[in-house]
């Protein structure tokens, strides 16, 4: 039996997101705003 | 030094300090691990694009909480866990665990095996994905799951220990086990595997 070590990589090349949910992750990112007052967090998303 | 070549450390400190382009980077040079090690847990692309979402809003809300980050720890490792949370939640939410091996899209034994087009071999090919699959199957959890993600996901055993918990001598013994089994399986029931 072959060995069943291989030093190729096994996932296909194109096991990648799509760019649309790169796209998206991103803009949260940009969006996201975290304000603290006191003990309390709230989450502001900018349009 | 450009950005690309910085290490994980200082870029997530860049982000948190508030530079957008850090995650960028961050996230271009993880993806493919990271969305790999998702798909060969559900199988389903459509799934693994959401839960890969899901887990890069819970590293941005984490970060932008500065509520933690280690930096001990590897970043890979810590996004790695949190999308490990998050398909077990959503399986537990499903009430039911399974890993898809072969897929109409997707064969990891396509990888192994020749890809010749001469038909012979292709049917040889078929015949011994099918065993392969079935004697995968028949292996312990724990090590069927580092056999996956090291030749699934293309983890190192460091990456592959800090998700599960254990050592890394551990993990190689886990791996030693099922390859070891693997073999005692074939020997067993007399499996044919042609090189």
């Amino acid at each position: 039996m072959a060995k069943l070590y291989s030093k190729r990589k096994l996932v296909p090349k194109e096991m990648l997101p799509k760019k649309e949910t790169l796209r998206l992750i991103l803009q949260y990112s940009r969006a996201l705003n975290i304000v603290k007052v006191g003990n309390l967090s709230f989450d502001i998303i900018a349009n | 030094m450009a950005k690309t070549q910085l290490p994980d450390a200082i870029l997530v400190n860049n982000y948190i300090a508030g530079d957008e382009n850090s995650l960028a980077v961050l996230v271009e040079r993880h993806q493919s691990k990271i969305y790999g090690y998702i798909y060969s847990k559900v199988s389903d692309r459509d799934l693994t694009e959401d839960i890969f979402q899901e887990t890069f809003f819970k590293v941005i809300h984490t970060l932008k909480s500065k509520k933690f980050y280690n930096e001990e720890g590897k970043f890979l490792s810590w996004v790695l866990r949190i999308s490990n949370n998050l398909i077990v939640d959503k399986f537990r939410n499903d009430k039911k665990m399974y890993m898809k091996r072969d897929t109409e899209e997707f064969s990891i034994f396509s990888a192994i095996t020749d890809n010749s087009p001469n038909i012979e071999k292709e049917l040889i090919k078929k015949q011994v994905d099918i065993d392969l699959k079935n004697i995968i199957q028949r292996l312990p959890q724990d090590q069927k799951e580092v056999l996956m993600m090291r030749y699934y996901s293309d983890m190192s055993f460091k990456e592959i220990a800090d998700i599960t918990g254990v050592s890394v001598n551990t993990t190689l013994g886990r791996m030693r086990y099922a390859i070891t089994n693997l073999r005692k399986v074939i020997e067993k029931n007399q499996i044919y595997l042609p090189s």
